[in-house]
């Protein structure tokens, strides 16, 4: 059906999820009091704005992420020639990921891969 | 015997026949997509109580046996319930954000179907990068979870939101890298030319054991990516009480739940048709008869069956594993699952160059 399958998907999702919220709300209760329009934090009163900067232990992580990924784009168009190129593709991937994995040793010595 | 592609071929003539050329497409297309939803919304309603009993059975007790013969309509009381629940907004929260992240991930794990071959010729769109795009689409569903925990102004969702985002990001490496040690072995991107170079034998059995390792990984981070127990973090009920959709309710929170399980159908379907031969039927080379019998099962359920089997694993993992804490988490994605897989996928293309596989 060529790119109208990815459109009609789009629309049966957007659609589908629309028509039930919109159920939900008209079949739904509706009341209202200070109390309820409180952020749930198990009872206890919020303190403080949540938009805050904090210290994210992981952020490195997808520093590093980033690289593999582009990475994994780099070897799907590998992947699908690998078998019609033969020795050639396979010796050039070793150098490709050689240099990547000393990337991802570099990142491991420098303790970038441990909880911050 | 009546195959799946013949229905759908029937209704396409039947339409072109009764409407105009444009009118036609356009009611194929919306057909085709009710169809997909239709189907999706059965294997979800059939995931949620399966989960039910699974777990029961896992912990020896019935679980759900009052609405309807041994609970089989429980799920549909809990729609019912859920749709007469109030969708609240609470006051201090981003209102724009709240209300589009749920409509967001639904339809981007939707969007995810569309290459799917679900039986011979029975696919919405055989497009030449089928595996990438699902792969690049369903990455996408974690810019609503990020949303959903951002615009709610709870400390909860927030923390969960960011869990759910450097966990998705990090095991789809490892998945992405276990897809592509088939795809090596195999030389093609479509869904369909994928199921039909397994006839002679899934990749599972064929591909040795880089095949086995791929499958074994990608099971792996598939459950992590769909944030499910031991990798639950996101939603970790004991520390986070719901993670990122804790301030939603009623049918918002609805839609996150039905994506938690779309996105297990997705990845199920990938595993099922890389690995374990899509629709094609189990075939034991010199068996004459035992083949017949097999192939008279039709192919729309064996790729069912591929699925619910190995969304039955992901259930008894949950109920086997206790959760791992986030650095561990990381840690076993980063310095185990990713090397080794790039180091499998290199074995595979060696197994492939070498022609070392059937």
């Amino acid at each position: 059906m060529g790119i109208a399958s990815i459109l009609t998907m789009l629309l049966t999702g957007i659609g589908f999820a629309l028509i039930a919220i919109g159920i939900g709300k008209g079949f739904g209760m509706h009341s209202w009091n200070p109390q309820k329009g409180e952020p749930y934090e198990c009872g206890i009163p919020t303190e403080g704005v949540t938009w805050v900067q904090f210290n994210v232990g992981y952020y490195l992580f997808s520093l590093v992420y980033l690289v593999f990924d582009v990475e994994i784009v780099f070897l799907f168009p590998w992947a699908t020639v690998v078998k019609e190129m033969g020795m050639f593709a396979f010796v050039e991937i070793i150098l490709f990921s050689l240099f990547l994995f000393m990337g991802l040793l570099y990142a491991f010595k420098k303790k970038a891969l441990s909880w911050m | 015997m009546i195959k799946l592609a013949d229905i759908v071929q029937w209704i396409h003539q039947w339409l072109t026949d009764v409407l105009p050329a444009f009118w036609a497409t356009i009611a194929a297309n919306a057909l085709a997509g009710i169809a997909i939803l239709s189907l999706v919304l059965v294997c979800v309603i059939i995931c949620v109580y399966m989960e039910r009993k699974v777990a029961a059975f896992m912990q020896l007790r019935l679980g759900p046996m009052r609405v309807g013969k041994w609970g089989s309509l429980q799920v549909l009381a809990d729609v019912i319930k859920l749709l007469l629940k109030e969708s609240f907004v609470p006051t201090r929260a981003d209102k724009i954000l709240f209300v589009v992240a749920p409509v967001l991930v639904l339809t981007v794990s939707l969007m995810a179907l569309a290459p799917v071959s679900f039986s011979d010729g029975v696919q919405m769109w055989d497009m030449n990068i089928g595996v990438l795009y699902i792969t690049a689409i369903s990455s996408l569903g974690v810019i609503g979870v990020l949303m959903a925990g951002w615009a709610s102004n709870n400390k909860f969702s927030l923390v969960g939101a960011m869990r759910a985002g450097a966990q998705i990001i990090s095991y789809e490496l490892s998945a992405a890298l276990s897809i592509l040690a088939i795809i090596a072995m195999t030389g093609t991107l479509s869904m369909n030319e994928l199921v039909q170079s397994q006839a002679d034998g899934w990749w599972i059995f064929k591909g040795h054991i880089p095949a086995v390792i791929a499958f074994v990984f990608y099971v792996i981070a598939a459950t992590a990516e769909c944030n499910r127990a031991p990798f639950d973090l996101a939603e970790a009920e004991q520390e986070l009480t719901a993670g990122y959709h804790t301030e939603y309710s009623g049918m918002q929170f609805g839609m996150f739940y039905l994506t938690e399980y779309i996105n297990m159908i997705v990845v199920s379907i990938i595993a099922s048709t890389l690995f374990l031969g899509g629709w094609q039927p189990f075939h034991i080379y010199g068996f004459t008869a035992f083949n017949q019998v097999m192939d008279y099962i039709p192919q729309f359920f064996w790729l069912m069956g591929k699925v619910f089997f190995i969304i039955f694993l992901m259930m008894w993992f949950r109920w086997t594993f206790p959760r791992l804490r986030i650095d561990q988490l990381l840690k076993l994605e980063w310095k185990y699952l990713m090397p080794i897989s790039l180091v499998n996928l290199i074995i595979a293309a060696l197994c492939t160059v070498m022609g070392w596989h059937f």
